[in-house]
């Protein structure tokens, strides 16, 4: 009788837990959604732009594709090892955790490092966002998206903080799941990135 | 009590083979697009067809497969939220750009 009541109390227990998580998750996807919409008007301003050139160079002339293929490749193998991650916090696995995160962060780094080159190389050439309309709205909406990757990169070094100090708590893990969410996103938004600046750029 | 299993909105249903399927397709839709670019053996239109259309399938992969939306009633409102943001989306685009363009066209 007291076992299975005890049972019965915690299965509410971990119900509610599920509910609160369920809540949190459809409260930061309604945030992402407002995101998209922040990354939508900065699309269109880049598309009405896109032909402006003052005289400055192309698309054509600016973008290397390979170089961007890489990226987009280090993008992917990082929101894949993410999931990785998800699958090993699923799997209450601590320090499988530990390791896709850390790879995750690694390949996130390496694309943040990759995009950092090609801005500094264009500013060092005179085509900064001051050259041209093109360049102006190439840099905030390519820049845009790699501060989100930025503070993605910042909030998982503080989550991987937060499992060593305090393990893979149900808060911890909530939060884990939110930020594999918001990582997954900002590679949704690079295949719009990637198609319509650099592929279209350079068709 | 240890594993409870999370079994609802966003990145939380996923198994090894849905997140090998995603990645897999990703992999290949993303050298479809650089390739049909690259190569320059498409004319301008087909080109650009092609690289919408495999964005549009990349996108939904991601969805499917690494965000885990989808048409059950567990996802009902993330899916919902999504549908609006997007109808924000092509008012947002789509209205910017007939706008400017109807005004370069009576500009000139």
């Amino acid at each position: 009788m007291t076992s299975e009541s005890s049972n019965h109390a915690v299965s509410i227990e971990t119900f509610a837990q599920d509910e609160t998580i369920a809540n949190q998750s459809l409260g930061f996807w309604l945030y992402l959604m407002s995101d998209l919409v922040i990354f939508a008007a900065i699309f269109a301003t880049y598309v009405v732009l896109s032909h402006n050139y003052a005289d400055g160079p192309t698309g054509k002339e600016l973008f290397h594709l390979p170089y961007v293929f890489t990226e987009t490749m280090l993008l992917l193998f990082s929101s894949a090892a993410c999931g990785m991650a998800i699958l090993a916090v699923h799997a209450n696995k601590k320090e499988r955790v530990m390791f896709w995160l850390a790879v995750t962060f690694l390949l996130g780094l390496g694309f943040v490092g990759m995009e950092i080159r090609e801005f500094s190389h264009m500013i060092l050439e005179g085509n900064g966002p001051q050259r041209s309309g093109f360049l102006s709205a190439f840099f905030t909406l390519v820049g845009t998206h790699g501060l989100h990757v930025t503070s993605g990169l910042i909030w998982m070094a503080i989550m991987m903080g937060q499992i060593i100090t305090k393990d893979l708590t149900a808060s911890v893990q909530s939060r884990l799941l939110r930020l594999s969410m918001f990582w997954h996103f900002l590679d949704i938004v690079w295949v719009a990135v990637f198609t319509i600046v650099y592929l279209m750029g350079v068709l | 009590m240890a594993q409870s299993s999370i079994d609802s909105t966003g990145a939380s249903r996923g198994t090894l083979k849905s997140y090998t399927i995603g990645f897999i397709l990703s992999v290949l839709l993303t050298a479809v697009a650089f390739w049909v670019v690259m190569s320059g053996d498409f004319t301008y239109s087909i080109a650009l067809t092609a690289i919408f259309g495999v964005a549009v399938t990349q996108i939904l992969v991601h969805l499917y497969y690494f965000l885990h939306l989808d048409f059950s009633s567990a996802s009902r409102w993330n899916l919902l939220a999504m549908i609006f943001a997007v109808l924000i989306m092509f008012l947002f685009v789509g209205g910017s750009l007939w706008i400017m363009y109807s005004l370069n066209s009576r500009m000139m």
